[in-house]
């Protein structure tokens, strides 16, 4: 059986620019209250890539995506997207998913999904259609009326979704989207996403805790160490969709990756559980 | 449901205030009758009942006038406070000039300003109003502000991030949010400004309940006294009541916690 392949690059070897890139972030620094949280991040994502960002808790994964949508400023180095490289013009052309659903409670959920295209001047019959034609990939077709108090913890995270996916932005930034659910629903959530979300027109970052996450839903991984928050690997992890069959989490190459990732979180940057 | 239904749900649920009401006019009646209290001192309930039904449309008119000037004073203080509140959250810069103003009007005694109000902008509705602003607007600013600061700063960056300009932030998310704040403050400037209407009226004016209250007293006519002061509570609970009214339509779609009451007794 041939050894598993991994790539596992420094933070400077994904800094690399490049035209196919929708997503550029080249030596990227944050403080806050004079205290780095993050330190010369580099990452490109490519359209059509599914990336993930893992790491412990404040190693700066979420600062990370607050950077890229434009949100908070960098204190250095420079943040592309598309043809996008001032701040403010990231802001509304970034779509971003918090951790959250953020659904507005006094808005149905088919007016919480629309919000984005709405706050773009689209009309309300407009909206209402696109809104309708994508709510059932979403399975919220029956619950478009409905108030967000009166769903699942599931299905308020798929009507944020579609709010975020509707306004067809180039770039997709996923914080831990399914991280308050319960283990059951969140492996449906994934497959679901797997199914559903069309990324080949897109740059999708998720941020996730889990490894098994990461591994199932994106093509690579990001490392991230904390203290100031950096990016320590870059794992090459598309699985091969012929290993798909009965259950991929089982799969040799899965369970490798899982704990190659799992070795470089524990703080081993050479990736040494991959060999044993 | 049927209407038979409803009434008798409603009626069970006002029942403890009629039972309080009649307890209080009943003990009321027969403590006056039996203390053979003076009826220019105090009147029994029964003596007031009669003065409301004779002087029915002296009363009427008067409360008209009272109406009018609350309704005016009340809706003005609205649109000041919604443009303070607005002018606070939006700018430091206002926040700091006008806070201060706004606290110091309100350690003012409105009372010795009425008097002034009159000499500088006369007896007419004007001075009314501006007395009822006084007394309303503070708790509509307050509630308001408190309001629309509850905003949770990830939802504004949730906005942000698709691409909201402030003025959207502020009338989608910051207005909205602010609603159950804002009619908190309403249910309180509704009451006081009945009171507000009614001091205005007492230190100038040809007409009002206030007016009709200070010339009755001065004459002992205290049922007289009485009637107005009961017609006052009932445009006082009036006004409340449609407050009470716009807020349940305003909030229908919120999440019931918003609306719900928590009672320990009963947990």
């Amino acid at each position: 059986m041939s050894p598993v392949p991994l790539t596992t690059n420094k933070a400077n070897d994904v800094s690399v620019d490049h035209d196919d890139a929708l997503l550029s972030v080249a030596n990227v620094g944050f403080d806050y209250d004079n205290t780095p949280i993050l330190d010369e991040v580099s990452l490109t994502v490519d359209r059509g890539e599914f990336v993930a960002l893992v790491g412990p808790s404040g190693c700066g994964k979420s600062t990370l995506l607050n950077l890229i949508s434009g949100v908070l400023p960098a204190r250095s180095g420079a943040i592309r997207t598309g043809n996008r490289v001032i701040r403010s013009d990231r802001l509304g052309n970034v779509s971003y998913m918090q951790q959250k659903d953020l659904l507005l409670p006094w808005r149905s959920v088919a007016e919480n999904s629309r919000l984005g295209i709405e706050l773009r001047g689209a009309g309300h019959a407009d909206s209402m259609e696109q809104v309708e034609r994508l709510s059932r990939s979403f399975g919220l077709a029956d619950v478009l009326d409905m108030m967000p108090w009166q769903l699942s913890g599931g299905m308020r995270q798929r009507a944020a979704l579609l709010r975020a996916v509707l306004p067809e932005n180039p770039v997709l930034l996923l914080d831990e989207p399914f991280g308050a659910l319960d283990a059951i629903t969140r492996r449906s959530l994934q497959q679901w996403l797997l199914n559903t979300l069309d990324t080949s027109d897109r740059a999708v970052v998720l941020v996730t805790h889990d490894v098994e996450e990461s591994i199932l839903l994106a093509d690579r991984v990001l490392v991230m160490a904390p203290n100031p928050g950096r990016i320590v690997a870059n794992i090459d992890v598309k699985i091969d969709s012929s290993l798909d069959g009965a259950d991929t989490s089982t799969s040799p190459r899965f369970i490798e990756l899982k704990k190659r990732v799992l070795s470089l979180l524990n703080g081993d940057e050479s990736g040494s559980g991959a060999s044993q | 449901m049927t209407l038979l239904t409803i009434l008798r749900v409603k009626l069970f649920d006002w029942l403890p205030a009629i039972i309080a009401v009649a307890a209080l006019v009943i003990a009321w009646e027969v403590l006056v009758g039996v203390l053979e209290v003076q009826r220019w001192l105090l009147p029994p309930p029964s003596v007031i009942i009669n003065e409301l039904f004779d002087s029915l449309a002296s009363l009427s008119r008067h409360a008209g006038t009272t109406a009018s000037e609350t309704v005016i004073g009340f809706a003005v203080s609205i649109v000041l406070a919604l443009l303070i509140a607005s002018g606070i959250v939006w700018s430091r810069t206002v926040e700091r000039s006008i806070y201060p103003i706004i606290i110091a009007s309100q350690t003012i005694p409105i009372i010795t300003l009425a008097p002034l109000l009159i000499i500088w902008v006369g007896t007419d509705i004007m001075s009314k109003v501006i007395v009822i602003v006084l007394f309303t607007f503070f708790p509509i600013v307050i509630s308001l502000v408190t309001g629309l600061r509850s905003v949770e700063q990830e939802m504004v960056d949730m906005f942000r991030t698709l691409g909201a300009s402030p003025w959207q932030i502020f009338y989608k998310l910051m207005l909205p949010t602010s609603l159950p704040n804002f009619f908190a403050g309403l249910k309180v400037g509704a009451v006081v400004s009945v009171i507000g209407a009614v001091i205005g009226e007492w230190f100038g004016a040809s007409s009002g309940l206030g007016w009709l209250m200070k010339i009755a007293g001065g004459q002992f006519q205290t049922a007289k006294v009485f009637a107005a002061i009961v017609v006052l509570s009932i445009l006082a609970m009036l006004l409340f009541a449609v407050v009470v009214a716009v807020e349940k339509w305003s909030l229908r779609k919120y999440p019931p916690t918003v609306t719900r009451v928590i009672r320990l007794g009963e947990s």
